[in-house]
């Protein structure tokens, strides 16, 4: 336990100055301005549609959750899980890395904790920020019904549900980008599983759940709302969170037996 | 076993059907700087990665400190420190933040890597970006992190490698003060057999994977047999009367005359008929073949 905090502080440690860190930050924070932005500047606009209150969050938040969910989480996903492990790739780092008094188990888990860690301070900062810009829109612009309904379950579930269901991705892309030094195969292998996602999720294929890249987005399909229901009150493990999970849990295991396996030339 | 903080069992290590490593028996005892020479290729590396586990071994063949290193991994590599091949450095942060990231994962103070940047000499350059360091800096910060964790053992791959005269001197005087002040045992490869011959008190010598000498520094020079060398003013009617007088002639060359050195009085008697047939001898004395070409000698026949 204790060798596994130390190698995911050290893991911070290094990444601390590097984009793969700053981008966890970065991108909710340009992505919900952006949104923001939008939504203040052409408040006539969007006033015009007279939203009620729940109506109004799902446009807003919709905004960004729908280009997170398709896009930009998968691919967020697929540049995390090569940053943490091209740090020792570029460096040449593996070698000293593993010549340390700690477990194989450790270090590996670490890596892959701090990969976890990341996209998950990405997407809470994504559910803040949309939240907290959301009450900011509503004092800048008072005719505005943002205050007409709580968001913050919805919010919830729904970054949860995308946060759940990109851990499948992050296993898998984990594992390339651990076997592979270089950048193209990881990334490549993602792009096409990305679209391929995209592809059979929006079209509605019965297997489209088995693939790792169209989790996310199905995890935000919202499928079933019940007669007279919130249509933002949905749960949170649905078929393609679980499925993520398995993919997640089963990959993770078997990154560890080729990490134990590996020998480092 | 305990006497040695090395000892390797006739092991074998392959890459593929390529054999890297056959039959090695390494004895490194403990307190020694252990100078283990070969060309490049002929499988130093692969053998520091092996005893720091990062290549799997076949179960009782490697032994550190007297325990089987695939089941006392961690308790072995605390004992420790390494530099293997080039320096591994995180580029992107500073010589410092590199010493503090290994005191994270040893759990040592962070004071320790502003002592190692002293200790090799880069207090200046602690907060330069290590991605800008020259060869030689990134080398010393290199053996900084091998030190940090205060190891008893050091595997030093090359260390002097890029080095400037001034820094393979400092490399080689912090070297030995290691051993002889700290009671560290170092195991130290290179190529350069001069380098050796100044730090190593044994020797093992690596060929294609295989051991073709093991011993003291002192054994190694016993095998080279020594030379008596003789410049005259007339090289070869010397050679030809020393010849003709019983005695072998190893070689010659237009300068001087080689013969087997057999002991102080011979050379004396050879002095001796030089000059009392003619000869005016400007020098005449005892020479080891140095370990350059013994090296070479002993590769060859491999």
């Amino acid at each position: 336990m204790r060798s596994l905090y130390i190698s995911l502080f050290s893991e911070f440690y290094k990444s601390r100055k590097t984009l793969a860190f700053w981008a966890a930050i970065l991108l909710p924070v340009v992505i919900c301005s952006l949104v923001s932005f939008g939504f203040y500047s052409s408040s006539d606009k969007i006033l015009k549609m007279n939203y009620p209150g729940l109506m109004l969050w799902a446009r807003y938040s919709g905004a960004t959750l729908n280009v997170m969910g398709m896009l930009i989480m998968p691919f967020y996903v697929i540049f995390m899980a090569f940053s943490v492990n091209n740090i020792e790739h570029k460096n040449d780092t593996w070698k000293t890395l593993f010549a340390q008094p700690l477990n194989k188990f450790s270090i590996y888990a670490a890596k892959y904790l701090y990969a976890v860690l990341l996209i998950f301070l990405c997407l809470f900062l994504f559910a803040a920020l949309t939240f907290g810009f959301g009450y900011l829109l509503q004092a800048l612009v008072p005719k505005y019904t943002f205050n007409q309904y709580n968001p913050t379950t919805f919010l919830f579930n729904a970054y949860a549900k995308l946060f759940l269901s990109s851990l499948g991705i992050l296993s898998l892309q984990f594992i390339l980008s651990l076997v592979w030094a270089d950048f193209l195969k990881p990334m490549g292998i993602g792009f096409v599983g990305t679209i391929m996602g995209i592809v059979t999720a929006s079209l509605n294929w019965q297997y489209a759940y088995l693939i790792p890249y169209s989790l996310p987005t199905l995890a935000l399909t919202i499928t079933k709302v019940k007669p007279g229901g919130d249509p933002l009150a949905f749960d949170i493990f649905t078929k393609d969170v679980y499925t993520s999970l398995i993919y997640a849990v089963a990959l993770f295991v078997i990154g560890y037996f080729i990490v134990s396996k590996k020998s480092i030339k | 076993m305990s006497n040695f903080a090395i000892e390797t069992v006739g092991l074998n290590y392959n890459f593929g059907n390529q054999v890297v490593v056959k039959d090695l028996s390494l004895k490194v005892p403990t307190g020694s700087i252990y100078g283990f020479l070969g060309p490049n290729g002929a499988g130093k590396t692969t053998t520091i990665k092996i005893l720091l586990n990062l290549l799997q071994s076949p179960a009782d063949q490697v032994f550190v400190f007297g325990k089987e290193i695939n089941s006392n991994r961690i308790a072995t590599l605390k004992r420790v420190g390494a530099l293997v091949e080039q320096p591994a450095i995180y580029g992107h942060l500073s010589g410092k933040e590199n010493l503090i990231n290994r005191c994270i994962l040893l759990g040592l103070k962070r004071s320790k890597a502003d002592e190692m940047l002293a200790l090799v000499g880069l207090t200046e350059a602690a907060n330069k970006k290590s991605n800008k360091y020259s060869l030689g800096m990134k080398q010393r910060l290199g053996i900084a992190l091998a030190l940090v964790s205060d190891p008893e053992l050091l595997l030093l791959d090359e260390p002097t490698n890029g080095l400037d005269p001034n820094g393979i001197i400092e490399v080689r005087n912090l070297m030995i003060d290691l051993a002889t002040k700290h009671n560290k045992t170092i195991l130290v490869s290179s190529h350069l057999l001069a380098e050796i011959e100044r730090t190593a008190t044994h020797v093992g010598i690596i060929n294609k994977g295989q051991l073709l000498f093991q011993g003291t520094i002192d054994e190694l020079h016993l095998l080279s047999k020594p030379m008596l060398e003789i410049e005259t003013d007339d090289i070869e009617s010397a050679a030809a009367l020393l010849s003709n007088s019983g005695y072998e002639i190893i070689s010659k060359t237009d300068k001087k005359v080689i013969l087997p050195f057999t002991s102080s009085k011979d050379s004396g008697k050879i002095n001796t008929l030089l000059i009392q047939s003619g000869f005016t001898v400007y020098s005449l004395y005892q020479q080891r073949k140095d370990l350059e070409n013994l090296f070479l000698d002993i590769t060859k026949n491999n």
